[in-house]
């Protein structure tokens, strides 16, 4: 199927908008947040979280109430958890990660597989962007302006305390607050991305097209609207392969990021790995000739 | 004269170990003070349980006259250079900016004032004509040169820095130390973590000698005195006890 055809199925078909409009929004806010995860060090954090976000939905489920509420809960209880265990023992933080993550995980799965079908659960983990239904639109959305919203506010206090937490506390922001609150969006985030990426791969849409920017740019503001840019192109893009060739979008998305940050990795003006070697292979050659 | 700082009994502990232990002193206004002792002495750990960066477990800190807290804003810390991320995409000018934060509200961006301010400050430790670099493209003395206009673009009373000469070029140290006694002669008051004895005198008027406790408190020619000085030494030595040297307090 050619791009033209893509964009006639995408007049036709309601389904294949409200994919791509989702799709878009999750490219967008993943690529915002995914600024912050990763410049604080959290990467490892964003995984954890994302996965602990399994036995809230799946709790939801079976009260027969959104999947938000049940998500936030279990996200922010895990990030609590976390820390809790690695300030108040030798186990190290990376260490309180592995043991909570994986806990709560497997709590999820034991009480979906309880009581439903092993569809639904093929869905949250993998994602299925062709069935989003409106209120998962209105969801996302909603979450998208959130998030937005709360980077634009809280811009100068995000920075401060990501690149410099000492500074930050020593005139008063309140670092542990900004801490979870982030945990809080980051639950936010994986529940919007859900049905386009699915649990398992939110955080290579937190992480990748971050990662990308980062490699791009020196400026903080730039960088996040790279990354949104890169998220938004990855999402497109592997929603068109995902319908194309009937793959699973959320596979489809996350490969189409490590192919631009494959070229980024590569070709960056400044930190591309061919740039590099191409300096110094010239510099090394100029000094020869004198 | 003023009493621009004041603590009272400051113990801190980590992990159970007492690392500092009851230390009380006051500063005046105006005034250049060094802070000094062994490695491990809790010189660092002394300054931020002062600042309320790290939790004490007990000791007061006044800040002329009134609870540290209603000071927060008006004191600038620069941190030690291990403790930041060089890696981190903000440029020089943006860093500097950040002085200006913690007196903007919540919800609002500096202003065309504030920027100009930042940059004067930039211009007043040399660094102008970097304004654009990423922070860590600059050699260590110039990265100590901008958090140090960084200190300044807070317009604070009172300054702490942390070890801000260890491993930097001659020309910013002279930079810095020129600007802190410029500081002083405004009034401001200044701390200073440092470690390094033979400069001590030159470069501060008081001078605060630590090993966990408290060894000596007053001027630098006062503190400076051999036998004051083993006093806090003394321990570092013990390796030389099996050829025959004791060095006691």
């Amino acid at each position: 199927m050619s791009i033209f055809e893509f964009f006639q199925a995408l007049f036709q078909y309601e389904f294949l908008q409200k994919a791509l409009f989702t799709s878009v929004v999750v490219g967008i806010i993943c690529g915002i947040v995914g600024c912050f995860i990763i410049l604080r060090g959290m990467a490892l954090m964003g995984d954890a979280i994302s996965h602990a976000v399994l036995p809230g939905v799946a709790i939801s489920y079976m009260l027969g109430i959104n999947f938000f509420f049940g998500a936030v809960i279990t996200g922010v209880l895990t990030a609590i958890g976390i820390g809790y265990v690695s300030q108040n023992s030798r186990i190290k933080h990376d260490m309180a990660i592995g043991i909570m993550f994986t806990s709560m995980f497997a709590v999820g799965i034991v009480i979906i597989t309880m009581m439903k079908s092993s569809a639904d659960l093929y869905h949250i983990l993998f994602g299925n962007v062709l069935a989003v239904r409106m209120s998962d639109m209105w969801i996302t959305l909603g979450i998208g302006v959130l998030v937005i919203g709360l980077v634009v506010l809280f811009y100068k206090e995000l920075l401060v305390s990501t690149f410099d937490p000492t500074m930050a506390q020593s005139y008063g922001l309140p670092n542990k607050w900004i801490h979870y609150c982030l945990m809080a969006v980051l639950t936010m985030v994986t529940v919007a991305s859900l049905q386009t990426v699915g649990i398992v791969l939110v955080v290579a849409m937190l992480i990748t097209p971050a990662a990308t920017a980062y490699l791009l740019t020196n400026r903080l503001s730039v960088m996040i609207y790279l990354s949104a840019l890169i998220g938004v192109i990855s999402s497109v893009f592997g929603l068109y392969f995902s319908f194309t060739y009937n793959l699973a979008s959320g596979a489809t998305i996350v490969l189409v990021s490590a192919f631009l940050f494959a070229l980024a990795f590569f070709f960056s003006p400044s930190q591309g790995i061919v740039w590099k070697a191409h300096k110094s292979r010239k510099n090394r050659l100029e000094l020869l000739e004198k | 004269m003023n009493e621009a700082l004041k603590i009272d009994h400051l113990y801190v502990s980590y992990l159970g170990n007492q690392v500092v232990k009851d230390i009380s002193f006051s500063v005046n206004q105006g005034s250049l003070v060094g802070i000094i002792g062994p490695n491990g002495a809790g010189k660092s750990t002394m300054m931020k349980a002062a600042l309320h960066l790290i939790p004490r477990d007990k000791g007061d800190v006044e800040v002329f006259g009134e609870p540290i807290k209603k000071w927060k804003k008006r004191i600038a810390y620069v941190p030690q250079r291990s403790d930041i991320d060089w890696d981190f995409p903000i440029t020089v000018f943006d860093v500097v900016l950040l002085g200006t934060y913690p007196k903007l509200g919540l919800f609002k961006r500096p202003s065309k004032s504030d920027r100009e301010w930042a940059y004067e400050c930039l211009k007043t430790v040399g660094m102008e004509t970097f304004s654009d670099r990423q922070i860590g493209e600059l050699s260590g003395g110039q990265q100590q040169r901008v958090f140090l206009a960084r200190a300044l673009a807070q317009k604070a009373e009172l300054f702490f820095l942390d070890e801000p000469f260890v491993g930097i070029d001659v020309a910013s140290e002279e930079t810095i130390i020129h600007i802190l006694r410029d500081l002083k002669k405004e009034g401001k008051t200044i701390l200073v973590v440092h470690h390094d004895l033979s400069k001590a005198e030159s470069y501060f008027d008081h001078l605060l000698l630590l090993n966990k406790n408290m060894i000596h408190y007053g001027a630098s020619e006062e503190v400076l005195q051999p036998e004051v000085i083993t006093k806090a030494y003394a321990n570092q030595f013990s390796f030389l006890q099996p050829k025959g040297v004791n060095v006691t307090s």
